[in-house]
């Protein structure tokens, strides 16, 4: 059913129909709308949950780790903080190969501290085992969230996943959505049957030690799933299309790139800006197009590869850094064509919106405007000069 | 074989009051309970993959979290409807519990989860090497609270775990000793009796970490007990409801079998500050037995 809701509101609702058996969550903005909405639905008896409000980030994940190592569906929210917060537990979901599913509200991170938009959280814990997709606008997170229990849920995988939305901007927009019916939701994604829990019937001991004879075994197997998730996912998506009619490549998405001379490759929100922008230009006869990554964990190395082989230029947009190296998604993107014969001549990046800055049309042409025959790395774009000057100035 | 359900051929080390009071306690909770372990030596030693010593359902996940771990297995066990017929328990080292895992044992029990938390007291970080933790006792020599020409050991009281469980309004709080394994076992089916958060704190000694022969484990947990420095009190409803009572022996007794408080044997000034705490407890709890005949 169409409805014009909030994004967070919207979220909620995906995860009602997903019918978790415990949700734990701790409040930071902007993640909070999405908890309250599960809370309120459980306190009106629309949602059958255990819901558990805990004392930190650290107890949410641990709460959720819990309850799904006994059995049941679990679901957590955070952002930023929060999930730095949580990050130990996040590595050890994984390592432990349960799959909760947990929303990022992305936002930046502090100091300063900040609560807008950007995805210096969520990218940072790109290395903790978790599939990490990427939402572009309110449908597709509300999307991602039932995408995303089945793929963790699937015997063959196994892992948790994080689904980014971008926070204020998405959790806070609100959108025409369709929200599918319980019925459609219970079709394509069908009760959870663990593999092993915690049953005094069969009882298994969880989370030994592993000493150096076994431990790098472990880490093998999660980086092998992660291969079969690249697989994986495609599957899951037509799945969902049977259901909702609404098709996903869950990988990456290419727009207008076929012909392109000039393609940005970015995620997030910031992709309805640049499809604009690429409308705008491909109507001036501009050769310009738009990868989008939604899948940033497993990174789909062939899929991009064989959407930027032949395009001569590509932009690269990060909102987030790696201090002190490349932008994250640049390094991705420029060792996707390492030792690659066909490849772009130019793969620069650019560094924009981080801390909740605007990325308007204005930025993006800019962005197009840059993407010529020297190539650059991590260029940050809207940064106001006359700040600068202070803060580097004797007097 | 035996009905254990902490069955030997786990790696503690010998005179281990750890692993004996965990035995105690599991077979006290019987086949039907879910344990939550924080990281630690009672980990470390029980399963080293391939192998396990637990015959219960067991989890480990991290060194702080085991509350919050088995708030979320106890809210999965409420929505699958098997709550009354299961029990949880989470259990850490001092360490574990009183400090790093302070917070998420405050949550917990805030929270009104039917979960029994054991804390095994062996008052410090024995799993890395013997460091102070926030149980160690007064005065104690640790690797990171060291005796030495300007220090007698660790500068701080054990931090007052029980007193902090009972603040927080729970139905069942107590301690207990590896030394006193029925009285052990028979508050841990008590407390699995009752709903809602229960703390027990078990002092459980650590020849390594305490540098006594590893034949003595028992003796020196009576003594502790003896001496009104490790008190064994039972809380029901926020009200004290029993103690064991004692004839109580001089601190030096428990001292003198240690090496960790050797260095306080010829320093009677220092040893009068432990009677004290000692007396304290005793009058705080009162210990001390009427006559001679009711022991």
């Amino acid at each position: 059913m169409k409805e014009f809701l909030e994004g967070s509101l919207a979220v909620a609702e995906a995860i009602r129909l997903c019918k978790p058996g415990v949700i734990s969550a701790y409040p930071i903005t902007p993640q909070t709308h999405i908890v309250e909405e599960l809370a309120q639905l459980v306190a009106n008896g629309k949602l059958g949950s255990q819901f558990v409000n805990v004392e930190s980030e650290h107890s949410a994940a641990s709460v959720v780790l819990g309850a799904s190592a006994a059995g049941v569906r679990a679901y957590t929210a955070t952002s930023s903080q929060g999930l730095f917060y949580m990050a130990e537990v996040v590595f050890n979901i994984a390592g432990l190969r349960l799959p909760i599913v947990m929303t990022c509200a992305a936002r930046a991170i502090s100091a300063p501290i900040n609560i807008w938009n950007d995805h210096q959280d969520v990218v940072s814990l790109r290395d903790s085992g978790w599939i990490q997709l990427h939402a572009e606008d309110i449908q597709e997170a509300v999307d991602m969230h039932f995408m995303a229990y089945r793929l963790a849920e699937d015997k063959s995988i196994m892992l948790p996943v994080i689904v980014s939305m971008d926070g204020f901007i998405l959790t806070h927009g609100i959108e025409t959505v369709d929200i599918p019916s319980q019925e459609q939701v219970d079709k394509f994604l069908p009760s959870y049957k663990p593999l092993y829990k915690l049953d005094p019937e069969d009882p298994i001991t969880i989370g030994p030690l592993v000493d150096p004879d076994y431990y790098m075994e472990t880490r093998f197997a999660i980086q092998k799933t992660m291969e079969q998730v690249l697989d994986f996912i495609p599957k899951v998506t037509q799945d969902f299309a049977k259901v909702t009619g609404r098709a996903y490549n869950g990988l990456i998405e290419e727009y207008r790139t076929k012909d392109a001379e000039r393609v940005i490759v970015a995620m997030g929100s910031v992709c309805g800006t640049i499809k604009e922008v690429v409308d705008e230009l491909r109507a001036k006869g501009k050769k310009v197009g738009l990868l989008k990554v939604t899948a940033f964990r497993p990174f789909p190395v062939k899929s991009i590869y064989g959407a930027l082989k032949d395009i001569p230029k590509v932009a690269v947009i990060d909102r987030a850094l790696s201090l002190g190296s490349f932008a994250p998604l640049e390094a991705e993107i420029k060792a996707v064509f390492s030792g690659k014969k066909k490849r772009p001549s130019v793969i620069s990046s650019f560094v924009v919106g981080l801390g909740g800055r605007d990325i308007t049309k204005d930025s993006i042409k800019e962005i197009f405007r840059m993407l010529t025959a020297k190539e650059r790395s991590a260029e940050f774009i809207d940064l106001k000069p006359e700040l600068l000057k202070e803060e580097f100035s004797d007097g | 074989m035996d009905n254990h359900l902490f069955v030997s051929g786990h790696t503690a080390c010998a005179g281990c009051g750890q692993s004996l009071a965990a035995r105690l306690v599991i077979d006290a909770c019987g086949p039907n309970t879910i344990a939550v372990n924080c990281t630690g030596c009672l980990e470390v030693f029980s399963t080293k993959y391939p192998e396990s010593a637990w015959g219960i359902p067991w989890i480990h996940s991290l060194f702080q979290n085991s509350a919050a771990v088995a708030s979320g297995v106890e809210a999965a066990l409420r929505y699958l409807g098997k709550k009354d017929s299961i029990n949880v328990i989470a259990q850490g080292g001092d360490g574990g519990t009183a400090d790093i895992g302070l917070q998420a044992l405050s949550g917990m029990m805030e929270r009104g989860h039917d979960i029994l938390y054991i804390c095994y007291d062996n008052e410090a970080y024995m799993n890395t090497g013997v460091q102070r933790s926030g149980l160690t006792p007064f005065d104690t020599n640790t690797t990171t609270s060291p005796a030495g020409s300007q220090s007698t050991g660790n500068i701080r009281p054990k931090k007052p775990m029980p007193e902090i469980c009972l603040a927080h309004g729970i139905p069942y709080v107590a301690t207990a000793s590896a030394g006193f394994p029925q009285d052990l076992q028979r508050k841990v089916k008590k407390a699995v009796s009752i709903k809602g958060p229960k703390y027990i704190q078990v002092h459980v000694p650590c020849p390594l970490g305490w540098r006594h022969e590893s034949n003595l484990t028992l003796q020196v947990a009576k003594i502790a007990v003896e001496t009104g420095l490790y008190p064994l009190v039972e809380f029901e409803n926020g009200v004290l409801s029993a103690q064991k009572k004692i004839t109580p022996k001089p601190v030096e007794e428990y001292l003198k079998i240690q090496g960790r408080f050797k260095h306080l044997l010829a320093n009677p000034e220092e040893i009068k500050k432990i009677q004290a705490i000692a007396d304290y407890n005793i009058n705080k709890y009162n210990l001390k037995l009427e006559t001679e005949s009711n022991q």
